[in-house]
C-alpha cells in the first residue's frame, strides 16, 4: 500500500466504455461491486472457491475475484446484468425460473454466467459433463438439480438447431 | 371466468426476475454515497486475555478512519438481558469489544474503519495483539467428564428437557429377546449460506438508523440494536429483502451488526462491515455430539425398551440447546423409556440452531439402530417400521393432528422399488462397486408462532399485505402472495406482499419450518376481517344490491364481490372502492396457534427417506446414486418451492452424511479448514437422481391452512437411510459423520 499510484483502465463492461483510475490490487469483483455499482456479480469467499464471481471475459467464463482488474485493460466484460437483452431474458434466465433453479439465488449471476461460458466451450455432450462441468459453481441451497434440468433444457434448443 | 384455487398452484417464485437478472439486492449491495468500510479482526488465540493494542501502524495508514477495540469502545447497555436477542440461549451473552477476555478463537477483537475496503483490509494485518494464553478445551469426546444438565432460561419452554423415563428401561432391557447398543458422533459443521453476514448502516442522524442486514428476523435484530445502542425503537429499521441463505445462521444478531451499528453511531457515518469467508466460522455452528443409544425388542418384532443419552458441546458463556433425544418415542411405542441430554462447555463460539437442529442428529442414531435392531431380528427394516407404527404419538398417548407417515412409506418404497431388495449385506454388485440400499424415517415438528398481518384494498382495487417476515429462498414471498390471492379472490398479480422489514407488523424470525404456518394463517385471519368490513359497508350503503343477501352468501372472486348462487350479481374491487368515496380499506389482526384445541393432540411433520449408494470396493469411495424422499405436511400451498425445499434439504442430508465436517485442531482450539475449498459440500457432480413425493395429508385442526412446513422435514431421514445403505452395501457399520473412505476401510468406526 506504500505505492499509491493508481492505474489507468479501460473496461467494456456489458456494451458501455469505462475509464477508470485503479489501484494495483483491487479485483475485478470488488471493482464491479464497490466502485460501478454492478452489484449482480457476488462474493461468496473471494478465494476462487465457489464460483459465485463468475463473469465472462471475452466470452470466456472467469472468476473475478481472482482477477486483478488492471490486468483485464482492454477487455469486454458480460456479468448479470449484460445477459438480458433489454426486457427480454435469456433462454437460461427464463430456463432458471421456470425450473426454480434457485432458493436464495445468490449463487444465482454465477451459474447463469458460467453456464454460458460452458455452453460456449463446447466441451459437454451429457448431462453428467454438464455437472462436471458446473462443479465449479457451489449453490449451498441445495438447488442444484433445477439448475442442471435449466441447462439442459438450454442445450438440447441449441444441439436441436 | 372463475379464478383458480391459487393453493396448490406450482407458481414460479415471483421474484425470479430480479434473482436471474442481478437486480435482487442482498445487504453489502446498498452502495449509498460516502459509505466507510469496516473490516473485522479476530483472535487468534482460542482462550486467555488481551494485554495490550499496538494500533500506531494501522493509524499511520492512509486512508484509515477509525480503530474500535475493547479498549475504546464506549459505553453502553451494560445489562446482558439487553444483549439478549429473541432466540438467546440461557447464560450471559456475549458482547463484542466488551472486554479484555477471549472466550473462543476467531472472537472479534477489533473494527477498523477505512474509506475502502482494500485499506480496511490491509489495516487489519497490522495491528498487533499481546495476548496471555491460557489452556482451553475444545473437543467433545476429551471432554465428557464436564458434561451436565443444562441451564433453565427464556427459551426453554422452545427447547424443554427430555421426558421423564417411563416403565423400567433397564429391566425391560436386560430381558429383551433383541437388544443392540450402539455410539454415534457427530463433528462440527458451520451453515455457510453462500451469501456472506454483512451490514449496510445508513446513518439518517438524531439517533436513527436503517440497516440492511443479514438476517432471518427483522424485529428481532431491531429490538437487539435499539436495547444495545439505547436508540427509540421507532428509530431503528432493519431491512433484508434479499437474504443469501441462511439456514440458522441469521437467528440471531451477529457480531457485524453490532459492530457495524457501532461504527456508524460513533462515527456518525454511513458503515458497511462484510464478513470475509473465513469469519463465517466464527460464530455459530451445529455443535459437536455424541450419543448413546440401546434398544431392545421381544420376539414379535416389536420395540420394547429405548434409551438414548446425548451429550452436546456448548460454550463457555451460554448454553445451547438442541431436542435430540426424544423423537423415538414419538415414533415408537415402546413402553419403557430413558432419555437424557447433557452440555459439555467447551472454549468455542456459542453454537446455533443449524437445519433441523437436534432432530437431523437425533434421528440419524435412531434409525441407524433400528436398522440394526431389524437385521437381528432377520426382519425388513421397513416391516420392522411398519410393525411397530403408532397412530398416536406414544410419548403423550395424544392423537396426531393428522400423521400420514404410512402413506409416505407405501409410496416411497415403490417408487424406489424397496420390495426387490435383497437383504443380505453386501449381495449386489455393478463392476467393482457394491451396491447399497438403506431406508429411514424422518420427523420434525409444527410449530405456529403468534404473527400479525396488515391488508389494504387499495385505491387501485389492489391488495397490499404487510409482514415483517423475512424469505431466505423458502419460497415465503410466493407462498404468501397465493395464500392472500386465493383468500381474497384476487389474482396474484394485483396482489403485493411487503416483507423483510422490521417497521412492517410482527413476525418471528424464521426458523423451525414455521413462517408458511405463522405469518400464512395471520394472512388468512387478516382477510377475512378485511372480507367482514367489507361486506358490512357494502350492505350497508344505500341501494346496495347486496343489502338483502345474507352475509354468508356474499364471495369474494374474481376481483370482486359476488353471491353465491347468483354469480350474475358482481361488482368489482374497483367499482367497491368508487362506492367507497374512493377510499381504500384496511384490516389488521394477531394470529396464533389455537392452544386450547391443540392442546389435545401432538403434532408433527414426518417422511421417510430410500437411498441407493454404491461403494468402490477398493477404494472406499461412496456415491449416492438415487435418493426418494416421500413426505407429509400437511397442505402444499406451492409445490414447486415445496419439492425444492425438501430436495435442497436431502442435498443437505447426503452432505451430513458424506461430506461436511469442520475439524479443530485440538493444540489449537482452532478450526482447520474455514473455507470452501476444504469445508466440503456437495457440488453438482455429486447430486443424485432424486424424486420427491408429498403424501396427501389433510389436517383440518393444525390451523385455518392445514399446513406444517416443509424447511427441515425432508433432511431428517436422509443420513441413516444413508448409513444404512452403506451398511447394505458393505457390511460395515459407520456411526461416525461423515462417513468418509477412509473410516471404512480403516473401519474403526467410533
Ligand atoms: S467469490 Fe470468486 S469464487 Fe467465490
Ligand atoms: S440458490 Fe442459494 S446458494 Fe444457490
Amino acid at each position: 500500500m506504500e505505492n499509491n499510484s493508481s492505474i489507468l483502465t479501460s473496461l467494456t463492461i456489458n456494451s458501455k466504455d469505462y475509464k477508470l483510475e485503479l489501484l494495483p490490487w483491487v479485483s475485478l469483483l470488488d471493482t464491479l461491486r464497490e466502485r460501478l455499482n454492478l452489484t449482480g456479480t457476488k462474493k461468496g469467499c473471494d478465494h476462487g472457491q465457489c464460483g459465485a464471481c463468475t463473469v465472462l471475459c471475452d466470452g470466456k467464463r472467469i472468476l473475478s475475484c481472482l482477477t486483478l482488474a488492471v490486468t483485464k485493460n482492454g477487455s469486454d466484460i458480460t456479468t448479470i446484468e449484460g445477459v438480458a437483452d433489454g426486457k427480454e431474458l435469456h433462454p437460461l434466465q427464463k430456463a432458471f425460473i421456470e425450473h426454480d433453479a434457485f432458493q436464495c439465488g445468490y449463487c444465482t449471476p454465477g451459474q447463469i454466467c458460467s453456464a454460458i461460458g460452458m455452453l460456449r466451450e463446447g466441451k459437454a455432450t451429457t448431462r453428467e459433463d454438464v455437472k462436471e462441468l458446473m462443479s465449479g459453481n457451489l449453490c449451498r441451497c441445495g438447488a442444484n438439480s433445477g439448475i442442471i434440468d435449466a441447462i439442459m433444457q438450454v442445450k438440447e434448443g441449441i444441439d436441436h438447431e | 371466468m372463475e379464478n383458480k384455487p391459487l393453493i396448490g398452484q406450482p407458481l414460479s417464485r415471483l421474484e425470479g426476475y430480479e434473482k436471474v437478472t442481478g437486480n435482487a439486492q442482498y445487504a453489502a449491495e446498498y452502495n449509498i454515497p460516502d459509505l466507510l468500510y469496516g473490516y473485522v479482526v479476530n483472535s487468534t488465540i482460542t482462550k486467555g486475555k488481551i494485554l495490550s493494542v499496538d494500533v500506531s501502524d494501522v493509524l499511520a495508514l492512509q486512508g484509515v478512519v477509525k480503530i474500535f477495540t475493547h479498549e475504546n469502545r464506549p459505553s453502553l447497555a451494560w445489562f446482558d438481558l439487553q444483549y439478549a436477542d429473541m432466540d438467546a440461549p440461557p447464560g450471559t451473552v456475549f458482547k463484542p469489544l466488551s472486554d479484555n477476555i477471549i472466550r473462543y478463537n476467531g472472537q472479534p477483537i477489533a473494527l477498523i474503519v477505512a474509506e475502502d475496503l482494500e485499506t480496511a483490509r490491509y489495516a487489519s494485518t497490522l495491528i498487533k495483539f499481546v495476548y496471555e494464553e491460557e489452556t482451553f478445551n475444545t473437543i467433545l469426546s476429551q471432554n465428557l467428564d464436564k458434561a451436565r444438565e443444562p441451564k433453565i432460561g427464556m427459551s426453554t419452554p422452545l427447547k424443554p428437557p427430555p421426558p421423564k423415563p417411563t416403565g423400567n428401561f433397564e429391566q425391560a432391557y436386560a430381558s429383551a429377546e433383541f437388544k443392540t447398543e450402539a455410539k454415534y458422533r457427530h463433528g462440527t459443521e458451520h451453515h455457510n449460506p453462500l451469501e456472506l453476514f454483512a451490514t449496510t448502516t445508513i446513518y439518517e442522524g438524531d439517533g436513527k438508523l436503517t440497516i440492511y442486514d443479514k438476517t432471518q428476523g427483522t424485529i428481532n435484530n431491531q429490538l437487539y440494536v435499539a436495547n444495545v445502542f439505547g436508540l427509540k425503537y421507532k428509530n431503528v429499521r432493519v431491512l433484508a429483502p434479499y437474504v443469501g441463505g441462511a439456514f440458522g445462521s441469521g437467528l440471531r444478531p451477529q457480531y457485524q451488526l453490532f459492530l457495524c451499528v457501532l461504527a456508524s453511531l460513533e462515527l456518525k457515518r454511513n458503515v458497511r462491515v462484510t464478513l470475509e469467508r473465513k469469519q463465517m466460522f466464527s460464530f455459530g455452528h451445529r455443535p459437536q455430539v455424541i450419543q448413546s443409544l440401546r434398544f431392545g425388542a421381544d420376539n414379535s418384532g416389536k420395540v420394547t425398551a429405548m434409551n438414548h443419552n446425548a451429550v452436546g458441546e456448548t460454550s463457555a458463556y451460554e448454553d445451547y440447546n438442541e431436542i435430540l433425544v426424544p423423537w423415538s418415542h414419538k415414533l415408537y411405542p415402546a413402553a419403557n423409556t430413558l432419555f437424557e441430554y447433557k452440555l459439555a462447555p467447551l472454549d468455542l463460539a456459542t453454537p446455533i440452531d443449524m437445519r433441523a437442529p437436534g432432530g437431523v442428529s437425533g434421528m440419524h442414531a435412531i434409525e441407524c439402530i433400528m436398522d440394526e435392531l431389524a437385521y437381528k431380528l432377520n426382519m425388513d427394516p421397513l416391516d420392522f417400521r411398519l410393525n411397530n407404527y403408532s397412530e398416536i404419538d406414544p410419548s403423550t398417548q395424544k392423537p396426531f393432528t393428522s400423521k400420514e407417515l404410512k402413506q409416505c412409506y407405501k409410496k416411497g418404497a415403490e417408487k424406489f422399488g424397496w420390495h426387490m431388495r435383497n437383504p443380505k449385506p453386501a449381495s449386489t454388485k455393478k463392476g467393482n462397486r457394491l451396491v447399497g440400499w438403506g431406508m429411514a424415517t424422518g420427523i420434525w415438528d409444527a410449530y405456529q408462532f403468534p404473527a400479525r398481518a396488515e391488508v389494504i384494498l387499495t385505491k387501485e382495487g389492489r391488495l397490499e399485505v404487510h409482514n415483517a417476515t423475512t424469505d431466505i429462498g423458502t419460497g415465503t414471498m410466493t407462498v404468501m402472495t397465493q395464500i392472500a390471492a386465493d383468500e381474497f379472490g384476487i389474482s396474484v398479480d394485483e396482489v403485493s406482499f411487503f416483507y423483510g422489514d422490521s417497521k412492517k407488523p410482527f413476525s418471528m424470525f424464521q426458523g423451525g419450518s414455521a413462517i408458511t404456518a405463522s405469518t400464512g394463517t395471520a394472512i388468512v385471519a387478516v382477510i377475512r376481517e378485511l372480507k367482514k368490513k367489507i361486506i358490512k359497508k357494502i350492505k350497508d350503503s344505500p341501494n346496495s344490491p347486496f343489502k338483502e343477501i345474507p352475509e354468508d352468501q356474499i364471495v369474494f372472486r374474481n376481483s370482486g364481490l359476488s353471491v353465491k348462487k347468483q354469480p350474475d350479481l358482481f361488482i368489482t374491487f374497483q367499482e367497491l372502492i368508487k362506492a367507497n368515496k374512493g377510499k381504500e380499506f384496511k384490516a389488521a389482526k394477531l394470529a396464533g396457534p389455537d392452544l386450547l384445541k391443540l392442546r389435545k393432540f401432538s403434532k408433527a411433520t414426518h417422511s421417510a427417506s430410500f437411498v441407493e449408494v454404491e461403494v468402490d470396493k477398493d477404494l472406499g469411495t461412496i456415491t449416492v446414486t438415487r435418493a426418494v424422499t416421500a413426505v407429509a405436511a400437511g397442505k402444499i400451498i406451492n409445490p414447486k418451492t415445496a419439492r425444492s425445499q425438501i430436495l435442497g434439504s436431502m442435498i443437505w442430508g447426503i452432505s451430513k452424511a458424506l461430506h461436511e465436517e469442520t475439524l479443530i485442531d485440538p493444540n489449537l482450539g482452532k478450526y482447520m479448514n474455514a473455507n470452501l475449498g476444504e469445508y466440503h459440500i456437495p457440488v453438482h457432480a455429486d447430486i443424485p437422481e432424486m424424486e420427491v413425493i408429498f403424501a396427501e395429508e389433510n389436517d383440518g385442526l393444525i390451523n385455518e391452512l392445514g399446513v406444517k412446513g416443509v424447511g427441515e422435514i425432508g433432511m431428517t431421514a436422509i443420513p441413516a437411510a444413508i448409513a444404512n445403505a452403506v451398511f447394505h452395501a458393505t457390511g460395515k457399520r459407520i456411526n461416525d459423520l461423515p462417513i468418509h473412505f477412509d473410516k471404512l476401510m480403516g473401519h474403526h468406526g467410533y
